[in-house]
């Protein structure tokens, strides 16, 4: 059988990114981001807003000050991938924002990292403060520093990540206005996630055709993916977009595999009946990142639950539909579970899931019933029996 | 700046609006209403009930009507199923965390919760009960705070730190724990809170009411024992009307009807220690003027009026190294109550012992101020019960009078008579206008130098307000005075007060006498004035006081008969022997949070 998986390496790969950067800085911001759009890259965080776009609209506001924020929040359940891109290639990060820096005319850039990465706190510093010096060799105004989170899964979601940073409750703003118009300290601000950053520099240094090259119309390249659960592989894996999951099962899985978990926590359950057309990428179920593999031994029930406990925890709690509705859910779950409410129920909850997602304020709320929808959709039995 | 129009449809009928304006207030002006919850036009924009949802054809996601704003070409459809579909589940969401036991809830009839729950008559109880039934926080004799009523629209904590620049109040944990607390979670009588009530005046539901006393005050009444007084703040018998459907209205003459028929043995004013507070508080501030400028002595200048309660413990929590600034006078209410228990009292032949006085009242502050240990000038508690104008118009109702078919009746005398100066006490600037009218009369014994005594300056809704007024040609004995320019400021909100105090510290501003207030708006805008209460109403409510002032025959302190008679007889003069035992107080340095 022909290996359909294309593994790819641009991400860990070494490269020369201060010869990269040199490059870049002697061309325009329109040059830049014009071969950013061209490439078709899309953020890597999961929502998959195309990059070029979001650095145009943040170099097209006029202000005395810009930012560049590099979402290192990494908090979704089961994803791991962009705590291995610090730590094998922090440089080419750090590289990412300049580029993003220069392209949108912004000085300052922050790394809003997760807190329970602190463990990188060191590495990183010495990173950027040996970046900070290369940086001043090349005459370029641009300094980054780190901002370590508390720990709450929101503050990943861009505006709440600001109010974090602004040292406020991490609670997700209204929009508009967006981030690049009002950002950080309401200044026009680009809010990339790491992996983003680090395709952006490899852009900037191929141009855009060997990434358009690959993947499909709608996802462009590759992706770094974290694969997790019933695996004899578990592992970082960069692999080319547009794959479908029966193949990426066939790769991964251990010959039993009944589900899989696209996305993390807020991504889509997946069952083996519906392996072969699925997509992996944005023209099906995109991920940033999270490939969580089930075997027949697992109680969908559990995993159910146990990702409706995560999000009756990790709702800010400021919106009615997020902050109730995820306790609905599994409190709605376990009342089934026990027989206390019928099964029809569910379909009570399946049209508040509905409510939760296009009306709560923020992506968690809207992407909270995903693995509730899915699950539910695909193992109603085991939800009610 | 010019402001462009911004072309949109709402429910398919165009209409034309200032950019920047949102989609609530565009539909408003097509007369569609959107229920809110979250949404208060005194506070800024928190888009978190989600009730407001509407569609915006084209967009995947319902977007907040009252945080979004409109765009060139936007069609919105305010009631279409999907909209209807989703609020009727945010609704029964909230319902869902909500201790909705609305027949014994003191708000109920009042809350929007309930309103729009009725509105759109969600039916059974869909989804599982999810409330949590926490004890209900009763530390403080002003705020009652009971979180299973809590729906997190975080009304509570925009006022509390935008408006008001406490910050008593914050949301606290995330989840399905998030929930509107204090530091530390400590009791809201140990914290920084100044019981000002603004929270009260914006709780959709009975989250945060004010501890009420009216069980305790209608006992008082049907004890055949107890001599039951009443005074009324100045700024309630302009609001009251509110409670009846009214509208804020000049109803003086039918309240004190209806307190004589809730069976109060006297209905007395709290205008008159209002008039004298001006006379005390009037000659504090020439003591000190004159002790700086005369005597060369070091004493704390500007002075601070001291009327409000709320304003008081704002300053010893926030500024405890400038509670010298303020006033030694107690408020109106805190004269009037020893007065009436000791003056009065042997007027009318009663032993205070067995009297009672009751003070309606526009604020929730008051009930604390009460409370207050040095509050006990005539050997007794001062003030037994302060009730709310709200509370008020509750035993209003319970006793079944109606209001509205009143006919005007007088306040008893003595300790009933009121002046013009008096009444502009509850509206910002009033204090001022009212010490202005008595002192510059007399400093110079000519009437203050603005038509009518309406002293224009010191009026109106901006925050800091300040003048100037220039003291010539004055009488011999205050000749130390002559030419000085006397610089006033006045502040109302507490937000306000802190950065009026802020720019005292640092030195940018210099004045002789500050007034504070710390209700936005002051007295008419107290937090224990009827609900809804914004700008619009708060205008409504001032306009009414200054009509009221127009149409007295007395309109300075000073000329007050009943005041002329008590210093005559019993306090002899301001800042007397008695007048220090009985009207004077002073204040406790408390911490930060």
């Amino acid at each position: 059988m022909e290996n359909k998986i294309k593994k790819v390496d641009l991400i860990f790969e070494q490269v020369d990114y201060l010869e990269i950067l040199d490059r870049s800085f002697k061309r325009t911001q329109d040059e830049i981001i014009l071969d950013i759009i061209d490439s078709g890259l899309r953020g890597r965080g999961g929502a998959g807003f195309p990059t070029g776009l979001k650095w145009k609209f943040a170099k097209n506001e006029e202000a005395d000050q810009k930012y560049v924020i590099c979402n290192a929040d990494e908090g979704e359940p089961g994803t791991f991938k962009d705590r291995e891109i610090l730590t094998q290639v922090p440089e080419k990060v750090l590289g990412g924002m300049a580029l993003c820096g220069k392209s949108t005319g912004a000085s300052r850039g922050y790394i809003y990292l997760r807190g329970e990465y602190n463990f990188l706190l060191p590495q990183l510093n010495a990173a950027i403060d040996k970046f900070h010096e290369d940086l001043k060799n090349m005459n370029f105004d641009f300094t980054i520093e780190i901002k370590s989170g508390s720990g709450a899964y929101v503050c990943g979601e861009e505006t709440a990540l600001m109010e974090s940073m602004e040292g406020k409750r991490g609670e997700p703003r209204n929009k508009p206005p967006f981030p690049t118009t009002s950002g950080y300290l309401g200044k026009p601000t680009s809010v990339n996630n790491v992996e983003t950053l680090v395709f952006a520099l490899m852009i900037a240094k191929e141009g855009p055709t060997k990434f358009k090259e690959m993947g499909t119309f709608d996802s462009r390249g590759s992706k770094v993916f974290s694969v997790s659960g019933d695996t004899p592989k578990a592992g970082i894996y960069e692999l080319e977009l547009g794959m479908s999951l029966e193949d990426f099962v066939n790769e991964f899985g251990d010959g039993d595999t009944k589900a899989v978990q696209i996305g993390g926590a807020s991504g889509f359950c997946v069952a083996r009946k519906h392996f072969k057309e699925t997509v992996i990428g944005f023209e099906g179920i995109p991920t940033g990142g999270s490939m969580m593999l089930f075997n027949s031994t697992r109680s969908m029930y559990n995993i159910l639950n146990d990702y409706l406990e995560f999000f009756e925890e990790e709702s800010c709690g400021q919106c009615t539909p997020c902050r109730v509705g995820c306790q609905q859910l599994l409190k709605g779950i376990e009342a089934v579970k026990k027989g206390n409410r019928p099964p029809s129920y569910l379909d009570e909850l399946q049209k508040l899931s509905e409510t939760m997602k296009i009306a709560s304020k923020c992506g968690l709320g809207q992407s909270a019933p995903n693995p509730f929808n899915s699950i539910i959709n695909n193992f109603r039995e085991e939800i009610i029996y | 700046m010019s402001k462009y129009k911004v072309n949109l449809k709402i429910n398919n009928l165009n209409v034309s609006v200032d950019e920047g304006t949102t989609i609530l207030e565009a539909a408003r002006q097509l007369n569609f209403k959107i229920p809110t919850l979250c949404h208060h036009d005194d506070l800024c924009v928190a888009g978190n009930c989600r009730v407001c949802v509407v569609e915006q054809v084209g967009n995947r996601l319902l977007p907040a009507a009252c945080a979004t704003p409109v765009s060139e070409g936007m069609e919105v459809l305010t009631n279409s199923m999907k909209v209807r579909q989703a609020r009727k589940n945010i609704i029964e969401l909230l319902l869902s965390e909500h201790n909705a036991d609305c027949t014994k809830c003191f708000k109920s009839g009042y809350c929007e919760l309930q309103e729009v729950a009725n509105e759109y008559r969600t039916g059974d109880h869909v989804y599982l009960d999810v409330k949590n039934l926490n004890p209900i926080d009763i530390s403080s004799p002003s705020i009652e705070k009971d979180d299973s009523k809590c729906i997190r629209c975080q009304r509570c904590v925009r006022t509390c730190t935008e408006l008001q620049a406490v910050s008593a109040l914050a949301v606290t944990h995330k989840g399905k724990d998030m929930k509107i607390s204090t530091f530390l979670d400590k009791p809201m009588n140990d914290v920084v809170c100044t019981n000002c009530g603004q929270c009260i005046n914006r709780c959709p539901t009975a989250s945060l009411v004010e501890r009420n006393y009216i069980d305790q005050v209608f006992d008082a009444i049907y004890d055949p024992k107890k001599f039951v007084v009443v005074q009324t703040a100045p700024a309630t018998r302009v609001a009251i009307s509110e409670e009846f459907g009214m509208g804020p209205n000049r109803s003086t003459g039918k309240m004190v009807a209806a307190l004589r028929r809730l069976g109060f043995d006297k209905v007395l004013d709290t205008d008159f220690t209002a008039d004298l507070t001006i006379m005390e508080e009037g000659t504090e501030l020439l003591t000190r003027l004159k002790e700086a400028l005369v005597d060369g002595k070091d004493v704390a200048l500007p002075m601070m009026t001291s009327c409000s309660p709320g304003w008081i413990k704002f300053q010893e929590h926030i500024f405890p190294d400038m509670l010298d600034n303020l006033s030694t006078c107690k408020s109106p209410q805190q004269m009037f109550g020893p007065l009436a228990k000791t003056y009065y009292a042997e007027k009318i032949n009663k032993n205070p012992a067995d009297m009672v006085v009751v003070s309606i009242m526009p604020c929730t502050a008051k009930k604390y101020e009460a409370d207050r240990p040095e509050m006990r000038g005539s050997g007794y508690k001062d003030v037994d019960f302060v009730l709310t104008t709200r509370e008020l118009g509750r035993m209003i109702h319970q006793a079944g009078i109606d209001f509205e078919k009143l006919d005007d009746e007088k306040y008893d005398s003595i300790l009933g008579q009121s002046t013009g100066a008096a009444v502009i006490f509850g509206n910002t600037g009033g204090v001022m206008e009212a010490a202005l009218r008595t002192a510059y009369e007399i400093v110079t014994g000519r009437e203050v130098p603005f038509a009518n005594l309406n002293i224009k300056p010191v009026r109106g809704m901006e925050g800091i307000k300040e003048a100037a007024v220039k003291i010539k040609d004055v009488k011999p004995e205050w000749s130390f005075l002559e030419g000085v320019e006397l610089k006033v400021a006045i502040a109302h909100g507490l937000s306000n007060a802190k950065e009026l105090m802020n720019r005292i510290k640092d030195g940018s501003a210099n004045y002789h006498f500050i007034e504070v207030m710390g209700c936005p708006g002051g007295c008419i805008g107290g937090g224990g004035q009827p609900i809804p209460t914004n700008m619009e109403i708060r205008k409504k409510r001032a306009a009414a006081i200054y009509d009221e002032d127009e149409k007295m025959v007395i309109r300075k302190s000073h000329q007050n008969p009943e005041v002329e008679e008590i210093y005559k007889s019993y306090l002899h003069k301001p800042l007397g022997h008695r007048s220090h035992d009985l009207l004077h107080t002073h204040y406790t340095p408390r911490k930060r949070y």
